[in-house]
């Protein structure tokens, strides 16, 4: 044996040992996750089953290939739930972005301290409540039996709305729902971003001459260039999430073929109707297109504005 | 800033804190709103004369709710699955994110780890395969499906091991030469300096076990071991449109009166009333720790 493999092996086993420690300390956490999180992928083999859930999850299950895909493209309420995902979930992220920039780009121009902490402090309230609890506040407000809501829009001569049954208005009282929850606490990220910029550039377009909707326009938005771009391509994996927990809690069933997305009909036939190989199947399908999707979206952010997560 | 007297940005303005002052209102008003029904009178509720103001006031529907065994047992339910899923995953992120936040020279597989946790976010099963998961491993109907398997927060600890990052690395070396064990040094150096981001990511915990509905729904068997939103769920909303679901418990039909149901929304929400001043203040350290870093 010579001497320099020796003290390279040495080497080696001290380091492991150095290390050690914290293989220990992440091996609990690498459990679990497997567990909870790798089994269940490995599990969406379900997805070519004729799947009896009383044989278990890797039980002696029937191959069937593609047929419950094929089974789902021919199912009526599929593709409408596909259709309706798209497009409850495109509003969403556009006016995620939209809505929280310009409330962000507002409050900044708010010179009264006092004003702007509480109109801060309310508005990041409903996003802390549960879509159980606003469920059952909007069930109650929106209501076009004398609903809070149809009561203020009767005062200037509009009839009583059925926002949640009606197949004219779900999809928007979704989006519109789901927006007045989130908006507030989105601008947080996009004030901190103008919290960040140096004050001599409003100091020396004040003196170039340039008025107050100059400032925002010229300074203001540009600044928060970065983070509205990184925010938008994060969002992007949204593309298939239209919001399960609030669906959930407000659709009925006069609304399904407007308001039914993607993640309600996977519950209903896979736990309600037991059919597991075509509910994973569905499931499958989303999270193929969600991954593509996160992964580009991370990709990008990383490229275009050097995000890393860890 | 010097603001010109310019009458266009006087108009500005005005708009500016009546639209400002209007959208902070939606989000109290419907709150206030049913606060004022839970304090009305039946009649007066279901007709409809309430607004924001508790018309013939009475505390009589607070008083049925403490009377209810089981909105006190699903609050119980609640606030131990909070103290305990807060502890259980408070308990993995601190474990994780340490090893996580030291650099490629200290700890080799690092990246390798990193990535293992990073996956999960990218790929999932789906429900169906992890509701046979949870079965399998014999969860199902037992108060441990509430907590176990979301035990580990990888969110939290991506949050966590960016803060753990800030520390010098001085401290650790200081401590490593006076002979501490990385054990140790993770204990008494890293999580007494990080008690904001401890606090963050902890209260981020507390809101997600106390809003959580689903899982109660998914693996409990019945109501009766239901925590107090999914609870909640077969009150105010089962009972208003959907009429999925096994709805043959009658004392429900009893309750549907548009007070109690008031009453127990409110005492829903108030934990989260109460702690909302902490809330916000360490919520909006922890967003912008995780999204805009560097």
């Amino acid at each position: 044996m010579s001497k320099p493999v020796n003290t390279a092996s040495l080497r080696r086993r001290g380091a492991l040992k150095r290390e050690l420690p914290f293989h220990l300390m992440l091996l609990p956490g690498v459990i679990l996750v497997f567990i909870y999180m790798y089994v269940p992928l490995s599990g969406l083999i379900i997805a070519f089953q004729k799947f009896i859930p009383a044989k278990g999850l890797f039980g002696n299950q029937k191959w069937i290939g593609w047929d419950n895909f094929i089974y789902l493209y021919h199912l009526p309420g599929a593709i409408s739930a596909l259709r309706n995902t798209i497009i409850i979930a495109f509003w969403k992220i556009l006016l995620h972005l939209v809505i929280p920039i310009t409330v962000s780009i507002l409050l900044n121009e708010v010179q009264n301290a006092a004003f702007r902490r509480t109109a801060q402090t309310l508005v990041y309230l409903p996003h802390f409540l549960s879509w159980i609890i606003l469920g059952g506040i909007l069930i109650d407000i929106l209501s076009p039996n004398g609903g809070f809501v149809n009561k203020i829009l009767g005062l200037f001569g509009v009839k009583p709305i059925f926002f949640l049954g009606s197949n004219d208005h779900f999809r928007f009282t979704l989006i519109a729902t789901d927006v007045w929850k989130e908006f507030g606490f989105n601008t947080i990220v996009y004030l901190a971003a103008i919290t960040n910029i140096d004050p001599n550039q409003y100091e020396a377009a004040t003196i170039d001459g340039a008025n107050r909707f100059q400032r925002m326009i010229y300074i203001t938005l540009p600044n928060m260039r970065m983070i509205i771009v990184l925010m938008m391509v994060l969002s992007l994996g949204n593309v298939l999430n239209a919001g399960f927990d609030q669906v959930f809690n407000l659709y009925s069933k006069q609304v399904y073929s407007t308001g039914d997305i993607l993640d309600t009909f996977i519950y209903r036939i896979g736990l309600l109707d037991a059919q597991f190989g075509v509910a994973t199947a569905m499931g499958m399908f989303k999270s193929v297109v969600s991954t593509l999707f996160i992964s580009v979206s991370y990709y990008c952010a990383y490229r275009f504005a050097d995000y890393r997560i860890f | 800033m010097v603001e010109s007297k310019h009458w266009s940005s006087i108009l500005f303005n005005v708009l500016n804190y009546l639209i400002l002052g209007l959208l902070a209102l939606s989000c109290l008003i419907p709150l206030v709103h049913v606060f004022a029904i839970s304090l009305s009178s039946s009649a007066a509720a279901t007709g409809g004369l309430v607004n924001l103001w508790p018309v013939d006031f009475t505390i009589e529907s607070y008083a049925y709710v403490a009377r209810r065994a089981a909105f006190w047992r699903a609050m119980g339910i609640s606030i131990l699955r909070s103290v305990v899923g807060v502890t259980i995953n408070m308990f993995f992120c601190i474990l994780c994110a340490y090893p996580l936040s030291k650099e490629k020279d200290q700890f080799r597989a690092r990246t390798f780890y990193a990535w293992y946790f990073f996956l999960t976010m990218l790929v999932s099963g789906g429900l169906i395969p992890l509701y046979m998961v949870v079965r399998m491993t014999g969860l199902m109907g037992t108060f441990w499906a509430l907590v176990i398997p979301g035990a580990v927060p990888v969110y939290n600890i991506i949050l966590l091991l960016n803060f753990f990052r800030q520390t010098p690395r001085e401290l650790e070396d200081a401590a490593i030469i006076d002979g501490a064990t990385q054990w140790r040094i993770m204990w008494q150096v890293y999580v007494p300096t990080s008690t904001a981001a401890l606090a963050t990511v902890a209260l981020l915990s507390t809101v997600y076990h106390w809003n959580e509905w689903f899982h109660g729904i998914l693996y409990m068997n019945s109501p009766d071991q239901y925590p107090l939103q999914s609870y909640l769920r077969t009150i105010v909303i089962d009972m208003n449109l959907s009429k999925m679901g096994a709805n043959d418990w009658q004392a429900l039909v009893v309750v549907s009166d548009k007070t109690v149901k008031c009453a127990q929304i409110f005492l829903a929400s108030l934990p989260i009333l109460l702690v909302y001043p902490f809330l916000q203040r360490y919520f909006v350290k922890g967003m912008v720790l995780g999204s805009v870093k560097g």
